[in-house]
């Protein structure tokens, strides 16, 4: 028996991701021919119902976004894929563009036909080049056979994708900073509301979703949204494609449903930690996760438990949680936008506590300190990266507490006092 | 027709597509960075300002404003890589190049770099060359990847 569920990751091995024909032999665009054949109202119902969220981490319910923007003023309007997949330890999005390009586009196309987009974006990062090309040569064949361009289907509505490349900003995942750099700027956020379903890109009303969120959408209306509710949770319904990396013994992405234990994940599909040692800690959605001690692993997998994304980061007994946090401290700090003060600040002054207590040299002020500007930054920056980075620290200091202590100095110097 | 106006004229005179430019721009260089007659020249041609140039190619880290060599190393610095001895990869690359990170070597080759994850945790640790994903990476291997880039020039 397998705990996996492959839904989004069915036809991975068994189709020619560069082959369009493979996909429609496999059951693809069935869902696009059936929903123009839909008014976008029970298109978006058939969504509600499947209790669809997002997949990149915010769980945002997709049918408030589809009815958002049917509901703005504005007729020039965005969908918007992103695909700057760059939270440390998820690759699911890359398995999904690099194996079975055609079903995030039908979620695309699906999308745009609902809310009657004229336009989509793929914002790809830029150090995805495999992605990049499949995904550019998926779109050419997908023009070709009248799913994309002029008159989709013979139904009059014209809607067509482009490929956008990033170029190298971990914080260009956040919304507002994707928006910023597709319009050719630097990406740093904008103060919400407005919301991108109002002022998106070019301050049009956009759909902005992760990559696995548009390829549920096929699904979906295929199975239709009561039956797909009935896979999963009551908070998180369907599947989620995981990627399970650091110690583990078999590392890679699986999908599985949603309230499958995180123990069980790591164990039978991870194969535990490698070469027989013994689990220490896991972090959980990426850089920006908690960190869970091995005895507290026995949770689902759903939104209400931090899956975020989808990252599960074993590590092992011999990994020091000092140096992991100091890593993922400079990772924020050098992927900081600047743009707030508390994100800026906040993560150089975390770097530079975090290396005193690996060096040994900290005191328990200085920690103190940490923590409350971890809150500080929790609580008052601008987007999602200041707002996350401290989780790291935040959780491991409740669960490693004891072991960061030991790290400190002996006595307060009068300097930190 | 000098390599950047090809490339300005592929894309529509429109700012969002700054970006897309300016990663073309390197690509098809020898040397990949951004000139301040670059600079100039793309300001030009958008309507905007210099600096509105500048500050998009400092922001993003795998554009530069600086002398590179032909091949940008980039080694994965994050978690997951390190778990799996990233900083020894680290090491071996600086040791068979002979610079350390931010360094060019001095045939003006490659240049190291390190990066943030680069979302191939399920092959770390890693390491891009140019458009080129390595992993699954041993200090033999680099040995065998850095050879094949010297034997190519």
């Amino acid at each position: 028996m397998t705990m996996e569920k492959r839904i989004l990751t069915a036809r991975f091995g068994k189709i020619d991701p560069l082959s369009i024909d493979d996909y429609i032999a496999n059951g693809g665009y069935k869902a696009l021919a059936a929903a123009v054949k839909m008014e976008a109202g029970s298109i978006i119902d058939e969504i509600e119902t499947s209790k669809l969220r997002g997949r990149g981490g915010a769980a945002f319910p997709t049918f408030i976004k589809l009815k958002a923007l049917v509901g703005e003023k504005e007729k020039t309007r965005y969908i918007v894929c992103n695909a700057d997949e760059g939270e440390p330890g998820n690759f699911k999005d890359r398995h999904l563009m690099e194996q079975d390009p055609h079903q995030m586009l039908e979620g695309m196309i699906i999308s745009a036909y609902v809310t009657q987009a004229q336009k989509g974006y793929i914002y790809i990062r830029g150090e995805y080049d495999k992605s990049m090309a499949i995904v550019k040569k998926a779109l050419a064949q997908a023009r070709e056979k009248g799913y994309l361009g002029k008159n989709i289907l013979d139904t009059g509505f014209d809607f067509d994708i482009e490929v956008r490349s990033g170029a190298g900003a971990y914080v260009c995942g956040e919304e507002f900073a994707l928006i910023e750099s597709l319009e050719g700027k630097a990406g740093r956020s904008r103060p919400k509301p407005p919301f991108p379903t109002n002022a998106g890109v070019f301050l049009k009303p956009t759909m902005l979703n992760n990559v696995e969120t548009f390829a549920n959408i096929p699904h979906i209306l295929e199975m239709g949204g009561a039956e797909y509710a009935k896979i999963g949770t009551e908070s998180s319904k369907g599947t989620k494609l995981v990627s399970i990396s650091g110690n583990a013994a078999n590392r890679g992405v699986f999908e599985v449903p949603f309230g499958v234990s995180l123990k069980d994940a790591i164990e039978k599909l991870g194969g535990g930690v490698a070469d027989g040692r013994q689990l220490k800690m896991v972090q959980l959605s990426g850089a920006s996760g908690p960190i869970l001690p091995a005895d507290k692993i026995d949770i689902p997998i759903d939104f209400d438990h931090d899956i975020g994304a989808g990252a599960i980061i074993l590590m092992d007994e011999r990994t020091d949680i000092v140096d992991v946090l100091v890593r993922h401290a400079e990772f924020f700090e050098h992927e900081s936008c600047g743009k707030c003060t508390p994100c800026r600040e906040g993560n150089l002054h975390l770097v530079r506590i975090l290396r005193k207590v690996q060096a040994g040299s900290a005191t328990a002020s200085e920690l103190k300190a940490a923590e409350n500007l971890a809150d500080a930054m929790i609580n008052t920056s601008l987007c999602g990266l200041g707002q996350s980075a401290p989780v790291p620290l935040a959780t491991a200091l409740a669960s490693f507490g004891d072991q960061i202590r030991d790290s400190l100095a002996q006595t307060e110097t009068k300097e930190n006092a | 027709m000098s390599v950047l106006q090809k490339i300005l004229n592929q894309n529509p005179k429109t700012e969002d597509y700054l970006i897309e430019t300016l990663l073309s721009l390197q690509e098809a260089k020898d040397e990949p960075y951004i000139t301040e007659e670059e600079i100039a020249d793309i300001a030009e041609h958008y309507g905007i300002s210099p600096t509105r140039v500048s500050s998009v190619a400092s922001f993003y880290t795998l554009l530069s404003l600086r002398p590179r060599g032909k091949h940008i190393v980039q080694v994965c610095r994050d978690v997951p890589c390190y778990l799996n001895g990233s900083e020894n990869i680290l090491e071996a690359i600086k040791k068979n190049l002979g610079c350390d990170k931010g360094e060019t070597t001095d045939d003006g080759l490659f240049t190291l770099e390190e990066t943030s994850c680069l979302g191939n945790c399920d092959g770390s640790p890693t390491m891009r060359i140019g458009e080129e994903t390595y992993t699954n990476l041993d200090t033999k291997k680099v040995e065998t990847i850095l050879a094949k880039y010297r034997e190519a020039k």
